[in-house]
């Protein structure tokens, strides 16, 4: 596997994976991957134990992922949160916005269309997981 | 109308730029076809029989004058001289070519419009009640809310993979002129017996294969909610919709599955955590959004009566105009449905004459209806004559709002590589054949839809008189229904029996209404008659 696009200042974390079975069957896990038809809020009462996330996403258009990243972002998990799978340039930007903030793409990216994608908007409209205020926000300020 | 602040205008002219980059990658090569098409899908343009068709947004079906002249600008200059105005109240342009389709964008970005969420999984373009804000009978405006969500829409980046696409309407009357109920959301504004703003939610109705008329989810979200109730009500269905299979992907399939109470306690705890995030703009972000929408200078002095004496007018009053809420001022619609043309078609010349009686008589506003019309909201009672005369010298004055020559039909096989069979010749056979305008007001409100195939584009399955095109063995072959209605008295029409050839079904709808004649009481709609007597008398008629 490439190494991950990271958007963290901390240390990627060595230890791999397991899966949601496993993880839930196990006290000492401290990495998760959780396939796009599993539940993230399974995982909400273990997040204070968790230092990596990874949630699949098998299709570009299979979009459960964003939910999954957004509900482990508001239940408080503030450890490295990875896509992983068909992660294409132009979902990036969507993907960082739903707290995640490593990826994994199966085709590497294309550094400048990452950086590209990632500056374009100025502003948002919603409120998300990334902590940006939304444009009704800037407009009240 | 909503202007855009600075804030809108970059989010739209940073789209341009986006897929003037996509296009480019495209026409070198660097893209291939099948890695280009989820970004085109993404904006609006399909890739069709014969050319690329671009769909753009109008906004709760509401522009002005400006807008107007330049879709005509579009129509002359990238298209074949004429635009299609669609069911979801936006506009297509059949005949695009590629390496226009940035241009264009950039000219209509400086008229304030766009392309953004026409096409792909995503939550379409908001629609509304063609009549807000005019509607004797609206509780408030719908726009604003409207215009809220187009914005917290807008490239939402939890909503932009949905299992499939999403639509949303908003009305605020107790009459549906707006099909909410075949919406995926249909949101109706209401007051509470306390007089606060508030919304009924009606959630995962549609049309396409399955049809479904949406069951109330919620019946009193109080307004200042609505943003986090829907967000609640696409997280259960981003997360839980079938992604198995394409036809069973829409937010109807899930709540017929699992039930509406079921789906409605999931939206219930989803909205209890997602309440809690602050996602809700502020109120004053809404009053600056309503304050677009205030009611126009109104010329309290207009006269409340109309001048009837050129018959011809007065029938065209009769059928296209409506109560307005001020006195001294009507609600006109411009039919897009002459006899023998291709119905919502209308040519630059249409489009700009259009403009300029909007500018004119309508405080240089005008609406797109789901029943591909257009309408001028907020016209002087003094100057219908002048406006009818106008319009009569384009064309654009058939008097026959709601009559069976008012068909809804969708591209079609002469467009759509999806259909099965033609649907805008059949149409104009059928305004042919019931020609005589004398014929058509005594048979009343009746409202024919076709679709050229399952996907009911054309809502067949909401007319009074709905037609299906199907392929029968290599031929083009034609189901009828009777018994639909997308208005406030929602129902799915029944399919009569074994299928038509073009002209078999032509007959077919003749001897419907005739029956339909010939039992009907004083009064009764072809509808109310239908349901009434049931279908076996026309059955009989069409078959025995």
């Amino acid at each position: 596997m490439a190494d991950p696009l990271r958007y963290r200042t901390d240390a990627a974390h060595e230890e791999p994976a397991v899966t949601l079975d496993a993880f839930l069957g196990q006290t000492n896990a401290t990495a998760v991957r959780l396939e796009s038809d599993e539940d993230a809020r399974a995982l909400i009462p273990h997040l204070d134990r968790l230092a990596l996330i990874e949630v699949s996403f098998p299709g570009f258009r299979d979009g459960r992922g964003y939910s999954a990243g957004r509900i482990l972002r508001e239940a408080g998990y503030t450890g490295e949160l990875r896509a992983q799978g068909d992660v294409l340039v132009d979902q990036i930007a969507l993907m960082r916005r739903c707290g995640f903030d490593s990826l994994v793409p199966d085709k590497p990216l294309d550094a400048a269309a990452v950086a590209r994608a990632l500056s374009r908007y100025d502003a948002v409209y919603q409120k998300a997981a990334d902590g940006r205020p939304p444009i009704w926000a800037l407009r009240h300020g | 109308m909503y202007k855009y602040d600075s804030y809108d205008q970059t989010i739209v002219d940073t789209r341009v730029e986006e897929f003037r980059e996509q296009v480019e990658r495209r026409l070198s090569g660097e893209l291939s076809e099948d890695q280009f098409k989820p970004l085109r899908l993404m904006n609006g343009l399909y890739l069709q029989l014969h050319a690329y068709m671009l769909r753009v947004a109008i906004p709760y079906g509401t522009l002005d004058a400006r807008q107007m002249r330049m879709l005509a600008h579009v129509a002359r200059t990238y298209d074949k001289g004429y635009g299609h105005f669609t069911t979801r109240q936006n506009i297509q342009f059949n005949w695009i070519e590629l390496k226009d389709t940035p241009d264009i964008l950039a000219e209509l970005a400086t008229v304030e419009m766009h392309a953004i969420q026409t096409s792909g999984n995503c939550i379409r373009n908001i629609s509304s009640d063609q009549f807000a804000g005019a509607a004797a009978d609206e509780v408030t405006d719908p726009r604003p809310w409207a215009e809220l969500l187009r914005q917290w829409s807008t490239f939402h980046p939890e909503f932009s993979y949905l299992p499939r696409k999403f639509k949303i309407c908003v009305i605020a009357a107790d009459e549906d002129r707006a099909a909410m109920r075949l919406h995926d959301i249909g949101i109706q504004l209401t007051r509470n017996e306390a007089g606060d703003v508030g919304a009924a939610v009606y959630v995962g109705g549609g049309m396409g294969r399955t049809p479904m008329i949406a069951p109330l989810i919620k019946d009193f979200v109080p307004i200042d909610d609505l943003l986090s109730y829907v967000e609640a009500c696409l997280r259960v269905y981003n997360r839980y919709g079938r992604r198995d299979n394409i036809y069973k992907a829409r937010i109807k399939i899930l709540i017929h599955e699992i039930g509406a109470d079921s789906y409605r306690q999931q939206v219930e705890d989803e909205w209890a955590h997602v309440k809690t995030l602050g996602l809700d703009p502020p109120r004053a972000e809404f009053e600056r959004i309503a304050g677009f929408f205030a009611p126009p200078a109104y010329d309290s002095a207009a006269p409340d009566t109309i001048d009837r004496s050129d018959p011809d007018f007065a029938l065209w009053v009769d059928q296209n105009v409506k109560p307005h809420k001020q006195p001294g001022y009507a609600i006109a619609t411009i039919s897009l449905k002459p006899v023998g043309g291709i119905p919502g078609d209308a040519t630059a010349a249409q489009i700009d004459l259009m403009a300029d009686l909007a500018e004119r008589y309508s405080f240089d506003e005008l609406r797109v209806t789901h029943a591909q019309n257009i309408v001028l909201p907020y016209v002087r009672k003094a100057d219908l004559h002048a406006l009818w005369q106008a319009l009569d010298g384009a064309g654009l004055a058939t008097a026959n709002l709601d009559l069976i020559s008012d068909i809804i039909a969708c591209p079609g096989l002469d467009y759509c590589s999806l259909a099965n069979a033609r649907s805008i010749p059949l149409a104009q056979k059928i305004a042919n054949r019931f020609a005589s305008m004398e014929r058509q007001r005594d048979l009343g409100e009746l409202k024919l839809k076709i679709s050229g195939c399952i996907n009911a584009c054309g809502h067949h399955h909401a007319g009074h008189i709905g037609i299906l095109g199907v392929d029968k063995r290599g031929a083009e072959n034609y189901q009828l229904l009777l018994g639909g209605s997308g208005a406030e008295d929602a129902s799915l029409g029944n399919i009569t029996g074994p299928g038509f050839d073009e002209d078999g079904i032509v007959d077919a709808i003749e001897r419907t209404v005739e029956t339909y004649r010939a039992v009907r009481t004083d009064g009764e709609r072809f509808l109310d008659t239908y349901r009434r007597v049931g279908i076996a008398p026309f059955k009989e008629a069409i078959y025995g």
